[in-house]
């Protein structure tokens, strides 16, 4: 549904929003942010198996619950509200990605394990200089007899280092496929990144011969790739605008709190004019984020459209409610202990994760004008 | 005695400098000897180290230096603010005291205005400072103080009438910072720099002699404070030296800055680094991409239109007219600047825009830009209050009604202390 969530819809959300609060509150966040993987397996798989959070989006032939994108983009959205740090996003990316891609036997073979929590996946497709088209990808793909070596690298990849089934793009002979590698392979090395966003974390990939099964038919890839990265658009736009409402909210309240001059910093006009601002941008993407999730689920003929649409929006709408809400709260705003900081980090790198907004207006240019 | 013309103000700073710099000097005796003479402040009375000069003509001066490459009286962070106002407001006793030592480098200086209450109605300070006996004995808490935590001395504002309307109850001293009833606690920024504080005053002591003006007078010397800090963001002052050669004046400066200016090395970042722009741009092949050239060449004319303005408003100040409100335009523009370079940044980096530290563009000086730039546009005054100054002062737009500012301070509403 496009314009509005259905009653379970709504009553799934509650219970994302009513965990999440109590599982990941920013003391939590903090402490996680500082451990050397960002996250922690043992927590991480209780709240996962608990809520079945991997599983939303994965059939429930293979373990799945079977819903669809718009229950996916609840539970980013409110990931993303609380700041969760959890490679989510990485897995949920991934398994879109074997859905996408792979032949049944192999979404049989891969999919379980992720819908259960027992494997955590990512995504690998941005390279060196970190273009996510086609066009950009070099690692290399070689056919050795019975099998696909890869040789290249990747950068930027979410939860790279900690992951243990690695979706990447490669180029072969007869195009672009998916491999999944698995997280020990051999002539795989894996370096974490230092990122603005400590509560998401990202790695370079260096692939030296490791041996690879393509995902689907060698060279398939163009058509399932595409949609990854549309799903990714979507999927992250929905995240973003969790974190965005957030900070709207707490900005407000601080504003409504605060008193300089003998009254509410809330009651100067410029206050209002800046809090009514925030609520145009943040409604106005999270109806974008809303309508890209539901085109994935409707097969929308307009989808490639509306999910580069999506994700241009929160990109502008995130930063600038980020911007306003450590604005809003003054020095304290500018300050580590205050929790602006943490969501206005996460703003700026979800910012340019998968394509910043030029880049996301352009592609929607080239759907609309196709 | 030098003509205050363009040529005339060069060649009397490029004659007394090649007849007297000396990289082997020590820096204070350096920097003594140009006090002496009057080329470290020239645009100061005479009386007072300087000329007389008219301020106007100072870049011509600081070209000058930079030309031959002598280092320049300390100017870096506060110090400058409390030079210019006790030149100002400080009775000669002071001034015999304070200025020279601010200028050699020897003293350092902390704006103590913020509280935790208190910070865009800065007047709303509720620090207080009680006569008792022979002295004044100050308690309360100030928060953001850049510097404090290495400051010698501190610019306070507090308060000394509670009935009086709170403009009217607050008086300005100089606060002695080695002292036990100062306790300063660095606070972490969320760029990871800790250049700011909280300090925590208990029966601290401040003899007669450091009140600056007159008891209920503290108001106009805090705003005379403000408006040297509003001004000096327009960033033509470039205060670090950086000279990479051999020499003992040099080596001391470079102790100087690693040493008092470490917290405040990210502080060109937060300027959002309009110099680095083009470097970028060839560095990540995207100086031919149209869209690019767009946004940059939209950045460069604010940043350029923004320093011309400012070099107006000099112009202006060196004809005679005295300081007015419109350096507030330079504050708020530099915010503007700011923002604007970081967008610029971002889209040059694209998903490098993610990393930091070394793993980042530029060994993480673009990040820093990133995550320091929403400092510009809270420091020293927000936007918000430079848009209030700008709106009321300068176009005379009428005040918002107030019920604060003229009914006695102990009755204003105000927030519990955090
Ligand atoms: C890097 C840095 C260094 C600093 N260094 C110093 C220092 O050395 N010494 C010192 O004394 N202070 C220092 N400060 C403090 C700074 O001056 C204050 O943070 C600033 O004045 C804002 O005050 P506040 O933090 O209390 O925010 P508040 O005043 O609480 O402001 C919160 C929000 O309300 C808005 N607001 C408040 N009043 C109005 C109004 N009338 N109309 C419209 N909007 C309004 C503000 O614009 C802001 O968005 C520093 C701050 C920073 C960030």
């Amino acid at each position: 549904m496009k314009f509005g969530f259905s009653g379970e819809q709504e009553e799934f959300r509650g219970v994302m929003r009513r965990f999440l609060a109590e599982r990941s509150p920013t003391t939590e966040v903090r402490r996680l942010m500082e451990t050397p993987d960002g996250w922690e397996r043992e927590g991480w798989r209780a709240l996962n198996t608990q809520l079945g959070l991997t599983a939303v989006h994965i059939p429930e032939t293979h373990g799945g619950q079977g819903f669809g994108y718009s229950e996916l983009g609840i539970v980013l959205e409110e990931a993303g509200r609380a700041l969760l740090c959890a490679p989510l996003l990485a897995t949920a990316l991934a398994a879109s990605a074997i859905m996408n891609a792979g032949t049944a036997e192999q979404q049989a073979a891969l999919l379980p394990g992720i819908a259960a929590g027992d494997t955590v996946a990512t995504l690998a497709v941005a390279e060196d200089g970190g273009g996510w088209e086609a066009a950009d990808v070099r690692l290399t793909a070689t056919g050795t007899g019975g099998g696909w070596r890869l040789d290249g690298a990747k950068g930027y990849v979410l939860d790279g280092t900690t992951a243990d089934l690695i979706v990447v793009l490669a180029r072969g002979p007869r195009g672009l496929s998916f491999f999944t590698v698995a997280g020990d392979a051999a002539g795989l090395s894996r370096r974490a990144l230092r990122t603005i966003d400590t509560t998401r974390r990202l790695a370079r990939l260096t692939f030296a011969g490791v041996a690879a099964a393509p995902l689907g038919a060698a060279g398939g890839a163009g058509v399932p790739f595409a949609r990854t990265m549309l799903q990714a658009a979507a999927m992250l736009a929905s995240e973003m605008v969790g974190g965005a409402e957030r900070l709207r909210e707490d900005a407000l309240a601080y504003a409504k709190m605060r008193y300089q001059f003998g009254r509410p910093i809330a009651s100067f006009q410029s206050l209002k004019h800046k809090a009514a601002d925030m609520l145009v941008d943040v409604e106005l993407a999270k109806a974008a984020a809303y309508y890209a999730a539901a085109a994935l689920d409707e097969g929308d003929e307009e989808l490639g459209m509306v999910c580069h649409l999506a994700k241009a929006a929160a990109s502008e709408a995130y930063l600038q409610t980020a911007i306003h809400a450590v604005q809003i709260h003054g020095g304290i705003g500018f300050t580590w202990d205050n929790d602006t900081q943490l969501w206005f980090k996460r703003a700026k790198g979800s910012e340019v994760l998968f394509g910043d907004a030029h880049a996301h207006r352009e592609a929607m240019m080239r759907h609309m004008a196709a | 005695m030098t003509e205050f013309t363009e040529e005339g103000v060069r060649a009397a700073a490029r004659a007394w400098l090649e007849a007297n710099w000396s990289p082997d000097y020590g820096l204070v005796e350096w920097r003594n000897r140009l006090i002496d003479s009057g080329w470290g402040v020239p645009h100061w009375p005479r009386a007072w180290y300087g000329q007389d000069m008219p301020s106007g003509l100072l870049p011509v001066v600081d070209e000058e230096f930079g030309r031959i490459g002598a280092v320049t009286v300390a100017t870096a962070g506060i110090r400058r603010l409390a030079a210019a106002t006790i030149l100002e407001h400080g009775t000669d006793l002071q001034k015999e005291k304070f200025l020279r030592r601010s200028l050699t480098g020897e003293d350092t200086w902390c704006q103590l205005f913020s509280e935790p209450g208190s910070g865009s109605d800065v007047a709303g300070a509720v620090t207080r400072a009680d006569f008792k006996g022979n002295r004044w004995v100050i308690n309360g808490q100030k928060v953001w103080t850049s510097s404090a935590h290495h400051a010698d001395w501190g610019l306070l504002l507090a308060r000394t009438d509670w009935d009086a309307p709170k403009h009217k109850g607050l008086s300005y001293f100089i606060l002695d910072m080695r002292q036990p009833g100062v306790e300063v606690r660095q606070i972490r920024q969320m760029n990871g720099h800790a250049s700011f504080n909280q300090v925590f005053i208990t029966d601290a002591d401040v003899p007669p002699e450091h009140l600056v003006s007159e008891v209920g007078k503290g108001w106009a010397v805090t705003t005379t404070t403000l408006m040297h800090e509003r001004r000096s963001a327009d960033g033509l002052r470039n205060d670090s030296a950086g000279y990479d050669r051999p020499g003992r004046c040099y080596a001391e400066e470079r102790d100087e800055i690693a040493t008092v200016q470490e917290p405040y090395k990210w502080y060109p970042q937060r300027r959002g680094r309009v110099d680095l722009v083009l470097q970028r741009a060839r560095e990540t092949g995207k100086l031919g991409d149209p869209m690019v050239r767009q946004e940059i060449a939209r950045l460069m004319i604010l940043a350029r239109t923004a320093e011309w303005t400012a070099r107006r408003a000099r112009v202006a100040a060196a004809a005679g007219r005295p300081p007015g409100p419109e350096g507030s335009l330079g504050k708020l523009v530099a915010s503007h600047v700011a923002r604007a370079a970081a967008r610029v940044h971002t889209q040059l980096s694209g998903a490098d825009a993610m990393l930091a530290g070394e793993d980042g563009p530029m060994g993480g000086v673009i990040a820093e830009i990133l995550v320091s730039v929403p400092a510009i546009s809270i420091a020293g005054g927000t936007d918000e209050i430079q848009r209030n100054i700008i709106a009321e002062r300068v176009l005379g737009m009428p005040k918002e009604p107030n019920t604060d500012a003229t009914r006695p301070f102990r009755d204003v509403p105000r927030n519990a202390v955090r």
